[in-house]
């Protein structure tokens, strides 16, 4: 069983912005919701401006999940989390209690009025007939169902970011940071080295004009 | 003292020492169930139209269109996909 989750490499995000385009585009998210968006930090240090792309990560045990006063989110076989529309009240807890600012709400009125929570689906749509003109509507494209990955991870120009099973996406990054001999430090030793431990000596880091 | 006065200190100190209490003040949350429509399993839809490529799977077989997702992750690996 797959566990659908997101990995963005900050050492080869370049701030491109294309997940974000490649995500509204896909899913004709409305404007003022941003179901992804790129962090940047010590911008314009020369050197230490570092960029990462985020949306909903797809929590194994998912806050958002937890404060809902009326349930609306469920979990998929795959690990996805989603949410249904139907049931949402646009209360907002999910914004309070998400750490990545994932929930998104729609600004409709004039008056600051809180429409219907929206977030990123993990392009794998939500609780209505898959493929569907109302799925489309509501959450936006179902890719996983046209046996595809999410827009933003596919279109990503240096896949920096990466989307799919952890395991999965976890190797391929474990591979690029053995090559490159650095970028551990992101997401940790279990995802940049394997299963090892902690404290142990890093591969040796390749030559400088190595191919990164 | 008279008893009245007695009665009522004892009152008073009980009432005091009740806010010494050590009763359980965290609240017990209950674990909630999704209320919501039932959603499809990705699987269950048929493979697009090789013009679309979406890769091929059967229909309703898991297995299958697990598969075709690895093979499809597999291709963000830039190692992997360019000869080196």
């Amino acid at each position: 069983m797959a566990r659908m989750k997101f990995l963005c490499d900050a050492e080869r995000c370049i701030e491109c912005n294309g997940c974000v385009t490649a995500c509204k585009n896909e899913n004709e998210v409305p404007w003022g919701v941003n179901r992804r968006r790129v962090v940047t930090i010590n911008d314009g240090v020369i050197g230490a401006e570092k960029s990462i792309s985020v949306a909903c990560m797809h929590c194994s045990d998912a806050p958002c999940m937890a404060v809902c006063p009326v349930d609306c989110f469920y979990r998929t076989d795959d690990g996805v989390v989603l949410h249904d529309k139907d049931l949402c009240i646009g209360c907002g807890y999910c914004f309070y209690a998400c750490p990545f600012g994932a929930p998104q709400f729609p600004q409709a009125g004039a008056f600051g009025l809180r429409g219907k929570m929206d977030k990123c689906t993990f392009c794998n749509g939500g609780p209505e007939t898959d493929r569907s003109d109302a799925e489309f509507k509501k959450y936006g494209r179902n890719r996983l169902a046209e046996g595809k990955l999410p827009a933003c991870a596919e279109m990503c120009s240096t896949k920096a970011l990466l989307g799919g099973d952890g395991d999965v996406i976890a190797d391929i990054y474990r591979e690029r940071v053995l090559r490159r001999g650095k970028g551990s430090e992101v997401w940790g030793w279990g995802t940049a080295y394997g299963p090892g431990k902690p404290g142990a000596t890093p591969p040796q880091q390749q030559p400088a004009g190595a191919k990164s | 003292m008279r008893p009245a006065a007695l009665v009522v200190a004892a009152a008073v100190a009980a009432l005091c020492l009740a806010g010494c209490g050590e009763t359980e003040q965290v609240v017990v949350y209950k674990q909630g169930k999704y209320q919501g429509k039932k959603d499809g399993l990705p699987w269950d839809n048929a493979p697009l139209a090789a013009g679309q490529r979406g890769g091929s799977w059967t229909k309703g077989d898991r297995a299958s269109w697990e598969a075709q997702i690895k093979s499809r992750q597999l291709t963000q690996n830039e190692y992997k996909r360019i000869s080196q």
